[in-house]
């Protein structure tokens, strides 16, 4: 379900790490309801920017909003409207399926029937009811990540932001994960997500390619295949990637 | 408010779930309150004693008599010669030499006075002084009962003497363990409390949930409470146990207001733990966590009066103690517990803790950051 509406503006964002500029001067618009796949190679700069987006580090320069907050002063506000999946697992190992669930819908503030309602559904979704008592570190990966992702779009945040969401993930556990991204854009939520799979990059709506901290590329999918004279993203992306100076971290 | 329940819910699941935090808090300080107080021993027994005599003479043999049956010393070697005597000093046999001189009885009747030597052996600094020093008070009490049995008409005696008595106030029978256990106590719950709060948001970080906690609209004073509440509640189960501990084996019921004792307990648990917290701010890992609590801990207690008084510090050191609040609980617990301290007594240091409190609790809360 894509609409007209802005909602992640950027422009001319740079973060700098003293001599080294980590992003420099991106710019692109995201608008509500769509896949935005976040390509690029190790140390391109995709995390430093997710990272700014969501508040959680300050940029250097330039503009940008989310959710039509300002990253520099509304962080809080954005907070509230964002989820957020990171590299790293999120989910507490020593706390339940249930009291994971409980706990994140809790901080942003969810009532505790809202909470039980949307647990059910959760839970059956992702055919988890069984196990809704059991410790998060005895479930397999692919079901962490569900989960994870499941909980991050719990409070409906207007955009949800996935950093390597699939990362180690078997192709049949990806291709649910996407499904599950599917269903959360249909219903309006905007989608920002950073991979390296290029199969993946072919699922989204726009997709843009940063090369040593720069924008070389965004557009759709088939355009940018198009436009590269390219049977694949896998392709696309090679020819973009090789010119990188950068060594990958 | 709703969100910090939020986060205590979860907070306390997981130190339920995890039996290792509550070994911590539940059984390691009920067995080292068991343990410590018997090892941190300020009296020194069975010093080891080897005497010269050249004398030997039946004062002489007397006086041997006297220091070695007294329970302080106990004689394991007996040299003819000084130098014999040095040897068993230097193989660690014994501790301390007295040398009796050749003539010591003849110059004692004659002359009325006479000499001898003490030599220690000043290795250990605690056990020498000690040694010597009940050595010499042995010396000294002789010396009276030999001029009791020589002068018969003690109103004839042409030398004064000052008789002294002394008496201990509020632990009169001068038992060390009613002065150490309550100071126990404390660097009990200084080294359970400050390694647990640094611990714990440095465990967060490398797990990485903390991430999950900055993208979310949690506040940092929330955060913070929410690691500062659970940790202080388990403080003061530790208070507890402690004080049960030496009810029940030490005998030690505090002669002060055990209401007053949790009160400043609570107060001091609040400035440790912000203490702790601040430390994991700082650090990334909980190695680092644990070697930066571990050397402020050290300092805490070397200079927290538990060992050596603050009183005999230098001046420079005990300026530091104004900014520990563990030697304000050692000096306050030992006031409550053996002179019955009121609050008006404790006032000072009170006020000097809670300030303390508020200044590492908001510099945490402050290092904290959401955002980098």
């Amino acid at each position: 379900m894509m609409t007209d509406e802005t909602v992640i503006h950027v422009d001319r964002l740079t973060k700098k790490f003293g001599d080294f500029i980590a992003t420099n001067a991106i710019s692109f618009d995201v608008v509500q309801g769509e896949i935005f796949g976040f390509l690029g190679a190790n140390g391109a700069g995709k995390t430093t920017a997710m990272r700014m987006l969501c508040g959680l580090s300050i940029p250097s320069s330039g503009k940008a909003t989310v959710a039509g907050f300002d990253v520099y002063k509304e962080t809080e506000h954005i907070k509230q409207n964002i989820g957020y999946m990171s590299q790293k697992f999120s989910l507490y190992e020593d706390l339940t399926v249930k009291e994971n669930i409980r706990f994140y819908a809790g901080i942003y503030g969810m009532s505790r029937s809202a909470i039980k309602e949307k647990m059910k559904v959760l839970l059956e979704q992702l055919e988890l009811s069984a196990e809704e008592n059991s410790l998060v570190k005895s479930l397999p990966l692919g079901w962490k990540q569900k989960l994870a992702f499941s909980v991050a779009i719990l409070h409906e945040p207007r955009i949800v932001f996935l950093d390597e969401p699939t990362g180690g993930v078997d192709p049949v556990t990806r291709r649910e994960f996407w499904n599950l991204i599917y269903e959360a854009a249909a219903k309006g939520i905007t989608v920002f997500v950073t991979t390296h799979y290029m199969d993946e990059a072919e699922y989204c709506d726009r997709v843009s390619i940063m090369v040593d901290g720069v924008i070389e590329a965004l557009d759709t999918p088939a355009n940018l295949k198009k436009t590269y004279n390219a049977s694949s993203m896998d392709e696309v992306f090679l020819q973009l990637a090789r010119g990188a100076k950068r060594a990958a971290d | 408010m709703k969100k910090l329940l939020v986060i205590l819910e979860k907070e306390f699941r997981q130190v339920f779930r995890n039996p290792a935090i509550l070994r911590m808090v539940l059984v390691m300080p009920v067995i080292q309150l068991l343990v410590f107080p018997f090892a941190a021993n300020y009296e020194v027994k069975n010093v080891s004693l080897s005497v010269v005599d050249h004398d030997h003479s039946s004062y002489s043999q007397k006086f041997i008599n006297k220091i070695s049956g007294s329970q302080y010393f106990k004689l394991v070697d007996y040299s003819p010669s000084y130098d014999k005597a040095m040897r068993t000093i230097e193989s660690g046999e014994a501790d301390l030499i007295v040398e009796i001189p050749a003539g010591f009885e003849k110059a004692l009747v004659n002359e009325n006075k006479s000499s001898m030597l003490i030599a220690v052996n000043a290795v250990n600094g605690v056990k020498a002084n000690l040694g010597g020093a009940y050595a010499a008070s042995i010396i000294r009490d002789f010396n009276a009962e030999i001029r009791t049995d020589w002068i018969q008409f003690p109103s004839f005696n042409p030398q004064p003497t000052i008789n002294v008595t002394s008496s201990s106030w509020y632990n009169p029978t001068m038992n060390y363990k009613i002065f150490m256990v309550p100071a126990i106590l404390v660097t009990l719950l200084t080294m359970i409390g400050s390694l647990m709060a640094a611990l714990n948001i440095v465990h967060e970080k490398e797990i990485g949930t903390i991430e999950q906690i900055n993208v979310s609209p949690i506040t940092k004073v929330q955060f913070i409470l929410g690691k500062l509440i659970p940790f202080w509640i388990m403080g003061l189960v530790t208070l507890t146990l402690g004080l049960l501990v030496s009810w029940l084996f030490y005998d030690i019921v505090p002669v002060g207001s055990l209401a007053l004792i949790y009160v400043f307990g609570m107060v001091f648990l609040f400035t440790l733990l912000g203490v702790g917290l601040l430390m994991s701010t700082y650090a990334e890992t909980q190695t680092q966590a644990t070697f930066v609590s571990f050397f402020v801990m050290m300092l805490f207690m070397l200079l927290g009066g538990l060992y050596t008084p603050i009183e005999s510090m230098p001046e420079w050191a005990r300026w530091i103690t104004k900014v520990n609040p563990v030697a304000y609980f050692i000096e306050v617990m030992r006031m409550i517990v053996l002179k019955g301290s009121t609050f008006a007594d404790v006032r000072t240091d009170f006020f000097s803790v809670l300030g303390l409190g508020i200044f590492f609790n908001t510099w945490a809360v402050i290092n904290y950051r959401k955002r980098s």
